[in-house]
């Protein structure tokens, strides 16, 4: 399939400081990738070399194959772009901000009005198009910023961190939307909220100090947590430390940690060997010996514990933390 | 085109959304009538026309024009606006001439509210128009002239006050460039080439020979390539400014 973005070894120097080291990306349509990585990792100053706000110390950017540096307007025309902390011009009306960024787009007459009226009532925009956008919630602005970035149903949208600063239900219609537009587009968002991954991306990248440390599908991402396929079983505490220990002298087991839980209750949680599956074979154990267990479940692996390690052993290299 | 004409049309709504342009245009009337009357004693003379009116202008502008030229780039680099506007599909060149020609328009607007003297000076005499028509057009090129070095300098920082304080010495400097205080500090050193060019730089010389209704193309291309030079600059200042 065509990838609409293609990102090659792209490197920014600021100084002495290396933002980004050799980033490469390509993203066909109906891709939704999520971009991850801890503060100052460089996620946004990929996205503006994407974009084609800052321009690259080496490498380059296609945009439905026009090169962002060489062909910057016909790349821009193709991108709808969130940039970082959905900036706005304060004084505007979301109205006459729309309405700006329809006229910049080219976008005229009866389809301009449609697509402002189509963008509004899908952003939930209607109540607020009159008040001036310095005055709205933190959350309407960032919802502006997503009308603007969407209006002109651009085949390549870049999101720099889309739902911070929503509320619960506001990242939920802000996820449904980005899923519903998926098929049609090539889209990056940047987050460091592990669960926006699972809920909308088709793949995940991982970037720390500059550099890309993993990029495969979420799935992936959370097989390479050391909980993948373990199994959590939560017993009475009395019978805690037999149940452990012969759960330990299982081969497919590698180790076994325990919790104490509130009500005389201990979780115990067994990890796999290789990261095979191991239920059936726990099951097996349970019903051979008789143990009256209250929960028996398989961890899905832990995002957040795999992005701390893979992050964390590229910031301080030697001492990867094991959780 | 249509994209200049987009900017510019965001951007002079801009001036009226927020009280800037009132202060600014009741300021400035206020300060013309002050300068034409009181300082430039225009009933005291007795003659009709606008010369006590225009002769103030380099003096006013030097300090209104760096207020409305502080806030066209500095802001857009601190609210963050910079980054969506240069990610539209317009080139930088359009984005700089649309935000200029909108503060020009808008100073052009606040000058010809001056209109009233024009009455006056008709309604008190017989003076010659053509005169005072030279001396809107060289005051309004020379706002231009300064709004572009301040636009300029804007895009150079973060921090209006900054703008603003840079822009007015500089403007200041343009002003003097004809002075001795300027000149005495190049002519120790520079050889006299470079102490003339200085020297040619003076707003208050090219403009004065417009304000007397003497229309020569060369302060005409003065101002216009002072324009173009420093909106260029203003171009590259962005440039370099980007990311950081």
């Amino acid at each position: 399939m065509e990838n609409l973005i293609e990102v090659r070894d792209l490197h920014k120097r600021f100084g002495s400081l290396t933002a980004v080291d050799g980033v490469s990306l390509s993203i066909p349509r109906g891709e939704v990738l999520g971009f991850l990585g801890p503060n100052g990792a460089g996620k946004s100053t990929t996205m503006k070399m994407i974009t084609g706000f800052i321009a690259p110390t080496s490498g380059s950017v296609a945009i439905c194959g026009h090169d962002v540096g060489s062909d910057a307007l016909a790349a821009k025309r193709k991108i709808g772009y969130l940039p970082e902390g959905a900036p706005a011009w304060g004084e505007m009306t979301p109205a006459s901000f729309l309405d700006f960024i329809a006229d910049i787009r080219g976008l005229s007459g009866a389809h301009k009005a449609n697509r402002i009226k189509e963008v509004v009532a899908k952003i939930n925009l209607g109540g607020v198009l009159s008040q001036s956008i310095e005055t709205l919630s933190k959350g309407f602005k960032r919802r502006v910023g997503l009308a603007q970035a969407i209006l002109h149903d651009p085949e390549v949208l870049i999101l720099d961190e889309p739902t911070d600063g929503l509320d619960p239900n506001q990242k939920h219609e802000v996820r449904a939307l980005i899923k519903e537009m998926a098929p049609n587009k090539a889209i990056i968002i940047s987050t460091h909220i592990l669960e926006e991954v699972d809920a909308v991306c088709t793949r995940a990248a991982i970037i720390a100090r500059g550099r890309l440390l993993f990029s495969g599908t979420p799935h992936e991402l959370q097989a390479k947590s050391a909980k993948h396929n373990a199994v959590t079983l939560t017993v009475a505490s009395t019978h805690a430390a037999e149940i452990g220990s012969r759960l330990g002298e299982l081969p497919e087991v590698l180790r076994v940690e325990s919790h104490a839980q509130a009500e005389g209750r201990t979780r115990i949680t067994a990890l796999s060997r290789n990261g095979g599956v191991i239920f059936d074979v726990i099951q097996t154990a349970v019903q051979q010996h008789g143990w009256p267990v209250a929960e028996l479940f398989v961890e899905p692996g832990h995002l957040d514990e795999v992005f701390r390690t893979i992050t964390m052993g590229a910031q301080t290299p030697g001492e990867v933390p094991h959780s | 085109m249509s994209r200049t004409l987009s900017i510019f049309r965001r951007e002079f709504q801009g001036y009226f959304a927020t009280p800037v342009a009132y202060v600014f245009i009741v300021i400035f009337l206020f300060l013309t009538g002050l300068f034409t009357f009181y300082i430039g004693a225009f009933y005291e003379r007795g003659q009709a026309d606008l010369e006590p009116f225009f002769r103030y202008h380099p003096w006013l502008y030097m300090l209104l024009i760096p207020a409305i030229s502080m806030r066209l780039w500095s802001e857009e680099r601190k609210s963050g606006t910079l980054e969506l506007l240069l990610t539209l599909p317009i080139s930088l060149a359009e984005a700089v001439v649309g935000k200029f020609l909108a503060a020009w328009a808008f100073t052009a607007i606040a000058l010809a509210l001056t209109f009233p003297l024009w009455l006056t000076v008709n309604y008190l005499g017989n003076p010659d128009n053509t005169v005072i028509a030279a001396g809107y057009l060289g005051s309004l090129l020379m706002a231009g002239g300064f709004l572009a070095i301040g636009s300029c300098i804007s895009a150079l920082t973060r921090n209006q006050v900054v703008a603003f304080v840079i822009s007015f010495v500089v403007c200041f400097g343009f002003n003097l460039s004809g002075f001795p205080l300027v000149l005495d500090f190049f002519s120790g050193w520079a050889p006299q080439a470079v102490v003339d060019a200085v020297s040619s730089f003076s707003f208050l010389t090219h403009f004065n020979s417009i304000q007397k209704g003497v229309i020569d193309l060369r302060d005409i291309i003065f101002f216009t390539s002072l324009i173009a030079v420093w909106l260029y600059a203003n171009m590259l200042a962005i440039e370099s400014g980007k990311g950081h």
